[in-house]
C-alpha cells in the first residue's frame, strides 16, 4: 500500500491507495499555524488499524515552504555574491546580509578576475558574528565553470549550517534567479529539515520505518534526503499535485487542459499527451522569479466562493473571495450560491443563497434563475478566456532556430479535465461553451492526493561540452570531465543520460531503467580565424513528470470513493 | 526590483540553424554567446522587458521594397523571411504602442541589401529595416523616419533604396569607405537631387573611439534629426565598430554603445554587423538592450576594457571636428538646392556599379529619374548582370502625382521587353507589385 498526502489552503487530503484501488481517504481541515497536526492527523486516520509493514511508500506535499515564502516568515540567510561587469549586482540584494565580492568568470567560463580569499574571511565572519546559519553563494556564470562558489565555500570551512552553492540548483543561465534560487534555500532550509525529520520520527515511532518522498513542483518527487540539501524543490508542489492526479485520467494521444476549480482560485495545467507541460526556466514565487523547475500552472482568483456583485450596471464576479458561499453563512453571494439558486447543489441553506443574489437579480432586471444562470456563465466564460491566454502563451514561446519558426509545434488542447469541488456543475457548462471534449476527474475531490501517491521520481541534467577549452561539465552533479577535440554530441548525449540514471537512483527513483528523453541538444562549431577550432555542445536529459506503474488498478477497479473516513 | 524606464520589445532571433557558409562570420555560432549573457544577465526578467517571437515576412513586404530576380524565392531563404520579420514584429508592436523602444537582436542582416536584388552582398540579401519601415508606412500611415546606421560598414542598401526619397531621412556613421567595404559612403553622398540632403554619410578614420563617435552624435547626428522631425527613428545598429571586431579596424566600445544608444533614443534598433562574437556582442548587445529600456547600464564592460589603449589620437579628434563641420553646412545648405532641382524638373541619370561579393555578381544599372516639383518621382532602373540578366524595373513612390505615376506605368507597359528577362512595377501609391515576363 502507499499513502499519498496533500496538504491545501483549506483542506489537508490523504489517499491509502493498495493493490484493489483507492482503499481510504480523509479529508481534515489545515491549520496552516499547526501544519504539523494537520499532516500527522490525516496520516493517522488514513492508517488506522493498518499494519505498518505492508506500506511501502509515502509522499508528501505540503505547503510549508510554499506558506513560509508568502508569510515572509523566512530564516535569516546570508548571501555572498559574485558578478564582475554586468547590471550591477547590488539590484539583486536579498536582505542585510548580502555581500557582492570580487572574482568573475566570463560566459565560456574562463576566470576574468580571482576569488579575494581574505575578503571571503572576512565576510565570514561577519555572518557568524551576526548569527547567520544559512549561506548562499552565487557567481555570474558559475554554471560554465564553479570553480569560484567552491572556493568560497571551501573557505566558508564549515562555518555554518548549510551553504547553497548556486552552480548545483540549476544547469539554467540566470544569475538573478540563482541568486533568487540560493536564497530561498537557504532561507527554507531549517523549516524543512525540522519540519520533516518531525514527521520521520513520529512514523517511526508508529513502527512506520518506510521512505518519505517529497513531492517537487515540477510533479516529480524526491526523497527525504535530497530534499534537505535542496529544500527550494519543495515550493510550490501544490499546483502539481492535483495536475499529477488528474494525469491518470488524461488521454495519451491528446493535448488536455487541466481546470482544478477551487474556492479561491482556478489553476490551469496544458498536458502534451499526457505528459505536464514545465515552465522554460522556473516558478515564479512571492515575487522571487527563481530556478525551480515548475510545472507550467496559471492561477486566476476565480472559484467557487468568489464574490459576485454589480458593477456600473454590469454582472463583475471576483477578484476577491469574503468567504464562503452564503449557503454556507458566508458574507456574499458566489457563484456556488448560483448553484444553490439553479438547484444544482443543495447541501446548504438554498434560501440564503436566494437572498444573496436578490439584489443583483433586481440591479440587472431579471428573475433569480436567470442571474444565478448569468453569474455561472461569466464564470465559465472568464475561465475559458484564461485558459485561451496561457495557450497563446505557450505558442508565443520564443524560439531560435529556423526550422523551429516554420515546423514549431503548436499547442492545441482537444481535451479539458476539470477537478476541485464544484468541478461537475462547471463542466456541464463549459461543455455547452466549447467544442472541446470535457471530462470530469473521476475522484476529484481527492485528485491531489492521488497526484501525490502515484507521482514518480523526476530529474534533469544539463551538460555543458566546450571541446575548445576541453571541459565537459555537468554543475548541478558537481561533475566534470576534460574532454579531446573529437568529443562529439553522441557522446554528450551518452554521457549526460549515465549522469542521469545516478542521480534518478540517488534522489529515490523506484525504476531502475528510466524513461529517459533529450529535452534540449545543439552543437556549434567554434570557428576561430576561419578554421574550426572546437565544439560547444549543449545537452538537457530528463526523466519527466510521471506516474509509477502501480496505478493501473485505479482505473481498472472503478470501486468508487469509499465513504469519507 | 529592476524595472524598465521605457517599456521595450526584444525579437531574439539567432538563426542558430543557418550560416552563409560553415566558417563563415555569418554563422550558426554568431549570436550563441550573446544568448548565454542575455540569458544570464536576466534580461528578460527585467519587468517592462518583453521577448516577441518574429513574425515572417510576406512577399508583399518585401516587394514593396525590392525588385528580386528572377523572383523571392530564388534570392533570398527562410532565415531572412524570419529575420525581416522580427524587425516587422518589433516595428508593429512599436507603432501599436504596445512598447515605446524596441531591438530586432536578429540575423542575418539587411543594410546592404539595395532595391534591386540579383543575390547577396556584404552578407545582406533583403533590407530588414527598410521592409520593416515601408511596412509601417502602408499599414499605419507613418511618414518621416529617420535611420541612423551605426554599423562600421557604409549602410550603402538602405542608401540605395532611399536615395531619391525626402521623407526618409539616412544617417550613416562607418569607418571611412577608402579603408573598408563596400568603399562608399563619402559625406558627399548626399541623395538624388529630388532628395538632396536626406542622405547623410559621416565616414570616420581607422581608430575612432567612443570620444569620435559621441562627438558625431552630438554635434552632427542629434541636430540634424532636431531639424528633420521624424515621426520614428531607427537604429542600424552594427556591432563592428567594437575594438575587438576582427574584420573592421575601430575603437568603440561596449560602454560607448549603450551611451550612444541612450543618447540618440532611436525608437527602434536593428541588428546589423558585428564579428567579435565573444569579446564584444555579448556586452555590446546587452548594453544596448539595457540603454533602450531606460535601466542602469554603467557597469556593462568587457572583460579587457580598458579605455587608455583605446583612446583616439589628437589627429582623429581633429579630423572628425571638421568633417562634422562639412557635413553641417551641407545638411543646410541641400533644402535650397533640393528646391532648385526639382523646380528645374526633367530627367536624371545616374549610372551604379554594383558588386554582390557574397554571390559575386557584377551588376551595372542605369537610373533614371523623372524629377517632380509636386512629388519626388518615378524612378526607373536598367539592371544587367555579368551573369546575363537584364532587368528593367520601375519604382512610383508614395506620394507620386498622376503625371508621375502615369510615366511609371508607360515604362512598364510599352517598353520593348525583347532584350529584358522580366519588367518589374512597384506602385507605391496602390501598394501592388507587378512583374511582366518575356
Ligand atoms: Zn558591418
Ligand atoms: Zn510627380
Amino acid at each position: 500500500m502507499i499513502i499519498g498526502l496533500d496538504v491545501g489552503g483549506t483542506h489537508t487530503d490523504a489517499v491509502l491507495i493498495g493493490s484493489e484501488g483507492i482503499l481510504r481517504y480523509t479529508k481534515v481541515v489545515t491549520n496552516s499555524s499547526k501544519l504539523f497536526e494537520s499532516v500527522w492527523g490525516a496520516l493517522v486516520e488514513v492508517t488506522q488499524d493498518v499494519p505498518p509493514e505492508s506500506i511501502r511508500r509515502i509522499v508528501l506535499s505540503t505547503t510549508l515552504t510554499t506558506n513560509a515564502i508568502a508569510e515572509g516568515k523566512l530564516e535569516k540567510a546570508g548571501m555572498i555574491v559574485s558578478s564582475g561587469p554586468g547590471i550591477a549586482p547590488e539590484y539583486y540584494r536579498t536582505g542585510e546580509h548580502y555581500f557582492t565580492v570580487s572574482g568573475s568568470i566570463d560566459h565560456r567560463g574562463r576566470e576574468i578576475q580571482p576569488v579575494d580569499r581574505l575578503e571571503i574571511e572576512a565576510i565570514s565572519a561577519r555572518l557568524q558574528a551576526a548569527g547567520v546559519r544559512h549561506v548562499g553563494v552565487v557567481g555570474k556564470f558559475s554554471v560554465r565553470n564553479p570553480a569560484h562558489e567552491l572556493e568560497i565555500n571551501e573557505l566558508l570551512d564549515k562555518s555554518f549550517d548549510y551553504v547553497a552553492l548556486g552552480h548545483r540548483l540549476s544547469g539554467n543561465l540566470s544569475f538573478p534567479r540563482r541568486i533568487a534560487t540560493a536564497h530561498l534555500s537557504a532561507s527554507v532550509y531549517s523549516i524543512h529539515g525540522k519540519f520533516f525529520q518531525a514527521v520521520q520520527e513520529s512514523l517511526q515511532m508508529k513502527g512506520m520505518d518506510l521512505p518519505i518522498y517529497i513531492l517537487k513542483a515540477d510533479g516529480g518527487t524526491m526523497n527525504l534526503e535530497t530534499s534537505l540539501t535542496n529544500p527550494a524543490q519543495s515550493i510550490l508542489s501544490g499546483p502539481a499535485a492535483s495536475v499529477m492526479g488528474s494525469l491518470l485520467f488524461a488521454s495519451k494521444d491528446q493535448e488536455t487542459l487541466v481546470l482544478d476549480i477551487g474556492g479561491t482560485t482556478t489553476d490551469m495545467a496544458v498536458l502534451i499527451r499526457g505528459t505536464p507541460l514545465l515552465e522554460p526556466f522556473g516558478i515564479e514565487i512571492g515575487g522571487y522569479k527563481t530556478l525551480i523547475r515548475g510545472l507550467k500552472t496559471r492561477s486566476i482568483a476565480l472559484g467557487g466562493d468568489t464574490s459576485v456583485r454589480v458593477l456600473d450596471g454590469k454582472l463583475k464576479i471576483g477578484p476577491e473571495r469574503k468567504g464562503p458561499a452564503m449557503a454556507y453563512g458566508g458574507p456574499a453571494p458566489t457563484p456556488t450560491d448560483a448553484l444553490f439558486v439553479l438547484g444544482k447543489t443543495t447541501d446548504g441553506d438554498r434560501e440564503s443563497a436566494r437572498a444573496g443574489l436578490d439584489p443583483i437579480a433586481r440591479k440587472l432586471g431579471i428573475s433569480l434563475e436567470e442571474t444565478a444562470g448569468r453569474i455561472f456563465d461569466q464564470a465559465c466564460d472568464m475561465i475559458l478566456e484564461a485558459a485561451a491566454h496561457m495557450v497563446a502563451e505557450i505558442n508565443g514561446k520564443p524560439v531560435y532556430t529556423v526550422h523551429e519558426v516554420l515546423e514549431g509545434h503548436r499547442v492545441k488542447p482537444t481535451e479539458i479535465l476539470v477537478l476541485g469541488g464544484p468541478a461537475p456543475h462547471f463542466a456541464q457548462r463549459l461543455a455547452a461553451l466549447t467544442d472541446v471534449g470535457i471530462r470530469v476527474v473521476p475522484y476529484w475531490q481527492v485528485t491531489n492526493a492521488i497526484g501525490a501517491a502515484l507521482a514518480r521520481n523526476t530529474s534533469e541534467v544539463t551538460l555543458f561540452v566546450d571541446t575548445e577549452r576541453g571541459i565537459a561539465l555537468a554543475p548541478e552533479e558537481d561533475f566534470s570531465q576534460s574532454v579531446k577535440r573529437d568529443f562529439s554530441r553522441d557522446a554528450a548525449r551518452e554521457l549526460a543520460c549515465r549522469l542521469l540514471r545516478i542521480k534518478h537512483q540517488r534522489e529515490g527513483a523506484s525504476d531502475p531503467e528510466p524513461e529517459m528523453e533529450v529535452i534540449e541538444e545543439s552543437q556549434f562549431n567554434m570557428v576561430r580565424q576561419f578554421h574550426t577550432s572546437g565544439r560547444n555542445i549543449r545537452v538537457k536529459v530528463q526523466v519527466k513528470p510521471g506516474l509509477i506503474p502501480e496505478y493501473g488498478c485505479i482505473l481498472e477497479n472503478p470501486i468508487g470513493l469509499p465513504a469519507h473516513a | 526590483m529592476l524595472s524598465a524606464k521605457s517599456k521595450t520589445g526584444l525579437v531574439f532571433f539567432p538563426a542558430f540553424d543557418w550560416a552563409i557558409s560553415p566558417t563563415h562570420p555569418e554563422r550558426e555560432e554568431r549570436l550563441l554567446y550573446t544568448q548565454d549573457q542575455v540569458f544570464e544577465e536576466g534580461l528578460l526578467d527585467i519587468e517592462g522587458i518583453v521577448e516577441y517571437k518574429p513574425d515572417l515576412a510576406a512577399m508583399e513586404d518585401i516587394r514593396r521594397v525590392h525588385f528580386c530576380h528572377p523572383d523571392e524565392k530564388s534570392v533570398i531563404t527562410e532565415s531572412h523571411l524570419i529575420s525581416a520579420g522580427g524587425a516587422l514584429k518589433i516595428g508593429v508592436e512599436l507603432v501599436e504602442r504596445r512598447i515605446e523602444r524596441g531591438f530586432a537582436l536578429v540575423r542575418p542582416p539587411g543594410h546592404h541589401a539595395m532595391r534591386v536584388v540579383h543575390g547577396a552582398r556584404g552578407f545582406c540579401n533583403i533590407n530588414i529595416e527598410a521592409i520593416m519601415i515601408e511596412h509601417l508606412r502602408e499599414a499605419y500611415g507613418i511618414d518621416r523616419v529617420a535611420i541612423v546606421d551605426t554599423d562600421c560598414h557604409h549602410g550603402d542598401g538602405t542608401q540605395n533604396i532611399y536615395w531619391h526619397d525626402p521623407d526618409t531621412l539616412f544617417i550613416s556613421i562607418h569607418q571611412d569607405g577608402r579603408t573598408l567595404y563596400p568603399g562608399s559612403g563619402f559625406h558627399d553622398e548626399m541623395g538624388g537631387p529630388s532628395a538632396l540632403g536626406t542622405t547623410v554619410n559621416i565616414p570616420l578614420p581607422p581608430r575612432t573611439s567612443e570620444q569620435g563617435f559621441l562627438y558625431v552624435l552630438e554635434n552632427a547626428v542629434l541636430p540634424i534629426l532636431d531639424d528633420f522631425k521624424p515621426q520614428l527613428i531607427v537604429n542600424s545598429a552594427g556591432q563592428d565598430n567594437h575594438y575587438s571586431d576582427p574584420i573592421t579596424n575601430m575603437s568603440f566600445s561596449a560602454q560607448g554603445y549603450a551611451e550612444l544608444t541612450h543618447r540618440l533614443q532611436p525608437h527602434i534598433a536593428v541588428l546589423e554587423g558585428g564579428y567579435s562574437i565573444e569579446g564584444a556582442l555579448p556586452y555590446v548587445n546587452v548594453g544596448i538592450i539595457l540603454a533602450l529600456a531606460g535601466v542602469d547600464f554603467q557597469n556593462v564592460r568587457e572583460p579587457d576594457y580598458n579605455p587608455d589603449r583605446i583612446r583616439q589620437s589628437r589627429d582623429t579628434s581633429e579630423y572628425i571636428r571638421q568633417l562634422v563641420e562639412v557635413v553641417m553646412d551641407a545638411w543646410s545648405s541641400a533644402p535650397k538646392i533640393r528646391a532648385s532641382n526639382r523646380e528645374k524638373g526633367g530627367f536624371a541619370q545616374r549610372d551604379l556599379r554594383i558588386f554582390y561579393d557574397t554571390s559575386g555578381i557584377l551588376e551595372n544599372q542605369r537610373e533614371t529619374l523623372l524629377v517632380c516639383e509636386a512629388c519626388s518621382g518615378t524612378l526607373r532602373i536598367d539592371s544587367r548582370t555579368d551573369k546575363g540578366s537584364r532587368i528593367l524595373a520601375v519604382h512610383i513612390p508614395r506620394k507620386a502625382c498622376v503625371r508621375c505615376r502615369e510615366q511609371g506605368y508607360a515604362w512598364f507597359d510599352s517598353g520593348e521587353i525583347r532584350n529584358y528577362d522580366s519588367f518589374y512595377l512597384q506602385d507605391r501609391t496602390q501598394d501592388q507589385y507587378f512583374v511582366r515576363r518575356k
